[in-house]
């Protein structure tokens, strides 16, 4: 956001410094109009129409609770109150913050990796950003298919694997309070190639000099890790941070695809966003709504906290 | 010096090792389902489990289409990305220019305005979205579950970051030629901005391709929904009995953009990183 501001500017200066008096800047601000028009019209039409005016309209719809035909009846803050004492939803807004907690762990595995794939003289660097990538490019309802064999407690690679040094697996995805933990893995997998391209693209930003000023003072490869990478790169962690609490707090095509809706252990591990469309799916839509309104109040939060906390911990240089 | 390459050769070796082993895990589920889908319900479910099918059956990938619509979702998937990408890459990179580079009433707002849905969560408009694509009569079609997507306040705002790094000295020069502010845009900012534009196409096949909440509330028939809705529907019910057959219609679904991507990896990596360094 201050980058924008400070680009904004930077550009404004110089066009408008040769700008003759008077005359020229009016008249080219009133010929802009037209042309304006032509370009963000139609899209600021599908933007209101299809973003603005529902956000509005969801608020109205919170305070309303509907019929099986579709009529509804203002019910003040009813949906709210009911919500505040459902203790379903409790536990989704609790699984949803442990899951993106979880999420968040995959970070430091994704600075580590970077850290590997942006070491000077690295070969097949390009072969591995592939595979790590790879991942993240696939479909979540298609690959959380294999996800459920690998986890299934009775025939599933990972109770094998798990079984040979002498550990009895659960049935992973059916299990409760495991099953989140399953579902997280699948999402770290998935984000990790995400999250190691912005970081090792904020590596490559970092100049060559300091470590050759570090390794010449006899530094090692992890204190020129701890004090070099590390700091110059939280500009960079702390984007990916607030990219992954977005996706953590916006999970659903993971609980979906994964558990399925007839999973026993589903209640207890369902998401907001899920608990949200079990909502939709019963026509329970002023409820639904309240949900969402609740969703937007909570990401907000974290978002505001995350930027007050930036200011203790990012360094932009 | 010589001392000290030795032991930067040294360190990558643990780089790796490490990298290797990191590389299988992210492909092995891939591997292992490509493997799986050719052969049979028994390789699958026996213990411990086997790396290499008994008896090879690629007619798993044939008795998909028996079992699902797989040619009318294919064509709902395709018809949905091409829409959406198309209809963003006009959009938002006009958007975005004006908002770089002209001078209107009320900018500023109506740019704070679109920015402002970038911090709103989707579950908060797509209850009223359903609303207007029923009244519209779209439900279960394509153009339905495609048409918000068309608009994007993430792609305007990347297209305005994007023209506005580029020097305005160019269209002074050709303002002072005598074009008008579509010429320009089209004849000399448009073909500046292929990075951009390509970063878009790329994040937005993806989206649209891979996106499931949306295509599970808008389409209710079988035949109307995109690939990942059909999948999502097909795996998540009933008991699965024919894993091979689902492995297959899995690997069927994501084979598309996974090809793509196989395809133009370099590009992919870098129009996502492009996305996220603005």
């Amino acid at each position: 956001m201050t980058s924008s501001a400070v680009r904004e500017v930077g550009v404004a200066a110089p066009a408008a410094a040769p700008a003759p008096p008077a005359g020229r800047g009016r008249r080219r601000g009133r010929s802009d109009l037209g042309w304006a028009l032509v370009f963000v019209l139609p899209l600021f039409v599908g933007i209101a129409l299809f973003y603005l005016w529902p956000i509005v309209r969801n608020l109205w719809f919170s305070f309303t609770e509907w019929g099986p035909f579709g009529d509804s009846e203002w019910v003040g803050l009813d949906n709210y109150i009911e919500l505040a004492g459902d203790a379903t939803m409790g536990r989704a807004i609790l699984n949803t913050l442990g899951y993106t907690a979880m999420l968040l762990c995959g970070v430091p595995l994704a600075i580590y990796f970077a850290s590997l794939l942006n070491r000077p003289g690295l070969r097949f660097a390009n072969l591995f950003r592939t595979a790590f990538f790879l991942p993240y490019v696939a479909m979540p309802a298609a690959i959380s298919m294999v996800w459920r064999i690998i986890y299934n407690g009775d025939f599933g690679i990972l109770n094998y694997a798990l079984s040979l040094i002498g550990i009895d697996g659960p049935a992973w995805l059916s299990t409760e309070g495991v099953a989140l933990v399953a579902v997280a893995l699948v999402g770290i997998w998935i984000s990790l190639g995400f999250n190691l391209i912005i970081l090792s693209a904020g590596m490559k930003g970092i100049p060559v000099e300091l470590y050759e000023a570090a390794s010449l003072d006899g530094a090692t490869r992890w204190k020129q890790f701890t004090t070099i990478t590390v700091p110059l790169l939280t500009p960079s962690i702390f984007f990916v941070s607030v990219m992954t609490v977005i996706a953590g707090f916006q999970v659903f095509d993971l609980l979906y695809a994964l558990m399925g809706t007839q999973n026993p252990a589903i209640d207890k591990t369902q998401s907001v966003v899920y608990y949200f469309f079990t909502n939709i799916k019963t026509g329970d839509n002023g409820y639904a709504a309240a949900i969402g309104v609740v969703i937007l109040l909570l990401v907000g939060i974290f978002t505001v906290l995350q930027f007050r906390l930036q200011k203790k911990w990012v360094t932009y240089v | 010096m010589s001392k000290r390459r030795i032991g930067a050769r040294e360190s990558n070796t643990i780089a790796y090792v490490v990298l290797t082993v990191g590389s299988v895990v992210m492909i092995f589920p891939f591997v292992w389902q490509l493997i799986m889908s050719l052969g049979t319900n028994a390789d699958v479910i026996s213990i411990p489990p086997s790396f290499w099918p008994s008896e090879f059956k690629p007619e798993n990938y044939l008795n998909v289409f028996d079992r699902v619509p797989f040619l009318s979702q294919f064509w709902v998937s395709v018809g949905i990305t091409v829409i959406r990408t198309v209809g963003q890459l006009v959009l938002c990179s006009m958007a975005g220019y004006a908002f770089a580079r002209m001078y209107f009433p009320f900018k500023g707002v109506v740019l704070a305005l679109i920015l402002a849905i970038l911090m709103v969560p989707p579950q908060v408009y797509l209850l009223p979205q359903y609303q207007i694509i029923q009244g519209l009569g779209w439900l279960n079609t394509v153009i339905g579950i495609a048409a918000p997507g068309i608009f994007s306040a993430f792609g305007t705002f990347m297209m305005r970051q994007f023209f506005m790094g580029l020097p305005p000295e160019l269209e002074e020069a050709a303002r002072l030629d005598g074009a008008n502010q579509f010429q320009i845009f089209w004849k000399i900012m448009l073909p500046l901005a292929k990075p951009g534009l390509s970063a878009l196409a790329i994040i937005t096949v993806l989206w649209s391709w891979n996106d499931l909440l949306w295509p599970l509330i808008v389409a209710t028939s079988a035949e109307s929904m995109p690939l990942s809705a059909g999948i999502a529907t097909l795996t998540s019910g009933r008991t699965i009995t024919d894993y091979p057959m689902l492995l297959a219609a899995a690997m069927m679904a994501m084979a598309p953009v996974l090809i793509l991507f196989l395809i133009m990896q370099r590009r992919v990596i870098d129009g996502v990183a492009f996305s996220g360094l603005k």
